[in-house]
């Protein structure tokens, strides 16, 4: 078996060969080796990318808004995955968006996943029929991905998710009251010689 | 808390190549914390299957609350002319591996279509390091032969090699198939940096002692005697290690910091006891004087080298008399006397021994340093965005002084570049001017990149961000991201140049090597060097009772 360092120098080194800058490349290997921890088709993703761009390296991303589009034909994923983890903390007030014809959208994930970290929010990505729950990093929830590689997303939604329960209160209440049954009611005496009692706190 | 307010030391000076380079083992060192947490394992040769001419398989184990660790070592025979210590060898007379576990005959009989293959051979998630080692043929045969006969060694060809085999290399963390470090870092004993290389080598020794008598013995049964304590005691491994290392610390840098940090923060509290006992001073005094019958073992042909050993001599003699006729323990802050005259009157090498031999007495500040020295890089990789250009080129002009007031259009400046060998896929260093390759240069040349990072941030908006200045400057991105480690992790970076046309890169070996709790250190040009380890340390059935300056008790 290729272990997971092996994966991160190998894709490092193979990302600078197909064109990235070292400090790209970098993150590359850290992105691969992230998705093939979470059980997801980096190497091959990653493999066919770097052979399509062979020959017309992509164009970088120069801003990021709501809505993107590109004028080529379609959003590089690694670069695309860059810019939005080094700019998350601003984009978060935009609270979703939406990347149109991006190459190999699997590729882009790693770098959501960082910065749902980051943000410490987790994040909804969709494309296609597969959708992913990113938690701050930890793991990636799957739904309907593609074993295969998946050469291109027609529009690639991201939604940040506010932080909030995902229970109702009565749940919470009724959770909350079973535990109230480890505890031990304190005599009064007991309460007289707490911590604090007996002196004036006015002192 | 100490009332002189002694502050650590400044990472602008500490962090030069000379100084790196002139780092010695200390209480610190890999190899003697490895024996100290492992000295009360339970230790067992668990298989000892070798033929008359000492080829076959061992193994070893260290055991402790139902966890074990394993070395296998498979002994085979090489034609001489087929013996080479260079990494391009590919066969070598013992090749060993270190698995998680007992292993059963099924992982020795696949490990042993692997392991002697080494790089070209694939281990799984349940081994853990993996190594080769050649004999000193010389001291191998002549120990072997004189013990047959009945005699022991000569001593003197013994002490003047100080081991009977060489590793050439000791792989781990995910190469070749090896287990990635998450799977085994949680585990408390092997929290330590390296702790499972050191453990390697440690069984390795034992593995060459036992395979000498064994041939010994098989040669001559009626007469053969076994190797004598004292002098197994006195023979380590020695290890053949090229440039490999260099990089090793350059791409990882808060693993570098916590190293260094560890160590200057010890000094600092040696140097804030206000009140040093009698007891304590004289524990020093000891290991000084020991250690220094040492430093006359330490014999080389590098005029380099010699030249360290000489003025470490030298200045060793200026600190004795030093020691004897200044210094008092009615001195308050004596330790801190004595730092500040060290600084002042000797070299960096003698400095930076006597630094190492101040931590000696003191287990209370050393120890819990120890859990302190590994590192969770992933946690500081990403690059603050949000931040702006001013604050990157403030981090600049204070963290990189020296490095931004090197001129690069200076030939001599860029004279060498780093790059990787197709052959053995190992890392190498050249001439710019005279070799090929330059243009795929590895990113190693930090202090370049970080004078052509500065130059561009001074023509860039100062309120811009660095996630702005990164969409146009990606090729800067690698040296971005270490500007804001060195700002948490100050002793992250070497600051000198690892390109220039001085550039020793022994100096970065020779760091790393102190760290191991290398000695000897015997470098065969300005790129490689052998070295010796354990040399002095207990044999396996004294671990239990040994003490953490065995280190000192070669020769003694």
């Amino acid at each position: 078996m290729i272990t997971f360092s092996e994966i991160e120098t190998t894709t490092k080194r193979a990302s600078k060969a197909a064109g990235f800058s070292w400090g790209v490349a970098e993150e590359i290997g850290k992105s691969i080796r992230s998705l093939e921890l979470f059980g997801l088709p980096g190497i091959i993703n990653l493999n066919q990318y770097l052979k399509k761009i062979k020959k017309k390296h992509p164009t970088k991303i120069t801003k990021i808004e709501k809505e993107n589009k590109t004028a080529d034909k379609e959003f590089c994923p690694i670069y695309s995955g860059v810019a939005f983890l080094d700019r998350c903390l601003e984009l978060e007030k935009l609270k979703s968006l939406k990347f149109y014809n991006v190459s190999y959208p699997l590729l882009m994930l790693p770098f959501i996943s960082r910065a749902s970290e980051i943000m410490s929010k987790k994040i909804l990505v969709q494309f296609d029929n597969s959708s992913f729950l990113l938690n701050f990093d930890k793991s990636i929830f799957s739904k309907n991905i593609e074993k295969q590689a998946q050469s291109q997303a027609k529009v690639v939604n991201i939604e940040f998710i506010e932080n909030k329960n995902s229970f109702s209160e009565q749940d919470w209440k009724e959770l909350y009251k079973l535990s109230e049954e480890t505890f031990v009611d304190e005599s009064d005496s007991l309460k007289k010689t707490a911590a604090g009692a007996g002196l004036t706190d006015n002192d | 808390m100490s009332k002189l307010n002694i502050k650590l030391r400044d990472p602008n000076e500490v962090m030069k190549l000379s100084r790196l380079g002139s780092f010695h083992q200390s209480k610190l060192s890999f190899l003697r914390s490895f024996i100290r947490e492992f000295k009360d394992w339970e230790y067992k040769r668990n298989i000892f299957e070798l033929d008359k001419d000492g080829y076959g398989v061992a193994v070893y184990s260290f055991e402790k609350n139902k966890r074990s660790y394993s070395l296998i070592c498979f002994a085979q025979y090489i034609n001489p002319n087929e013996r080479s210590d260079r990494v391009i060898a590919t066969k070598w007379d013992t090749a060993f591996v270190l698995h998680d576990g007992i292993p059963t005959q099924e992982d020795i009989n696949r490990l042993k279509e692997n392991v002697p293959k080494q790089e070209i051979g694939r281990m799984s998630y349940k081994e853990l390091a993996l190594s080769r080692a050649n004999k000193s043929v010389r001291v191998f045969d002549h120990v072997v032969n004189s013990l047959s006969e009945g005699k022991q060694p000569d001593k003197n060809l013994l002490n003047k090699v100080g081991y009977l085999y060489r590793t050439t290399a000791v792989y781990g963390s995910g190469k070749f198939g090896l287990a990635d470090r998450f799977r085994i870092k949680n585990r408390k004993e092997v929290y330590g940096p390296f702790r499972l290389e050191m453990m390697l080598v440690y069984l390795v020794r034992q593995f060459t002692f036992d395979q000498v008598n064994h041939i010994a013995k098989n040669k001559n049964p009626g007469k053969a005697v076994q190797l004598d304590e004292n002098i197994a005691r006195n023979l380590g491994i020695g290890n053949s290690t090229g440039l490999g290392m260099a990089p090793f610390i350059v791409n990882h840098p808060t693993l570098l910091h916590k190293w260094i940090y560890s160590r200057e923060k010890a000094l600092k509290e040696i140097r804030s006891i206000e009140v040093v006992s009698n007891e304590e001073f004289i524990f020093f005094k000891n290991c000084l004087t020991k250690s220094q019958s040492i430093v006359d073992t330490w014999l080389t042909e590098s005029e380099y080298q010699n030249k360290k050993i000489n003025s470490l001599k030298s200045d060793l003699i200026k600190f004795n008399q030093f020691i004897e006729k200044d210094c008092s323990i009615k001195v308050k802050y004596l330790w801190n006397t004595i730092y500040l005259w060290v600084e002042k009157n000797l070299n960096e090498e003698c400095v930076e021994y006597i630094v190492s031999m101040m931590m000696e007495p003191y287990d209370k500040i050393v120890d819990p340093l120890i859990n302190n020295m590994s590192s969770e890089e992933e946690q500081y990789f990403s690059i603050p965005g949000h931040r702006k250009i001013s604050e990157l080129k403030k981090i600049l002009e204070k963290k990189y002084q020296s490095i931004i007031k090197i001129n690069f259009k200076e030939k001599n400046s860029i004279a060498n570049f780093w790059f990787i060998s197709k052959n053995k896929e190992e890392p190498r260093v050249a001439n710019r001017y005279e070799e090929q390759g330059a243009e795929l240069e590895q990113p190693l040349a930090i202090a370049r990149d970080i004078k052509q990072l500065y130059e561009k941030i001074l023509k860039t908006n100062q309120s811009e961000t660095v996630a702005d200045f990164l969409l146009n400057n990606d090729d800067l991105r690698h040296v971005v991201r270490r500007a804001f480690i060195n700002d948490q992790f100050p002793y992250s970076e070497i600051q000198d140049n690892t390109i220039g046309a001085s550039l020793m890169p022994i100096d970065m070996l020779r760091l790393k090597l102190s760290f191991f709790g290398a000695v000897k250190f015997d470098p065969r040009s300005d790129k490689w060097l052998r070295i010796n380890m354990y040399q002095g340390a207990p044999l396996s059935h004294e671990l239990k009772n040994s003490d953490d300056t065995w280190i000192y008790n070669s020769l003694n």
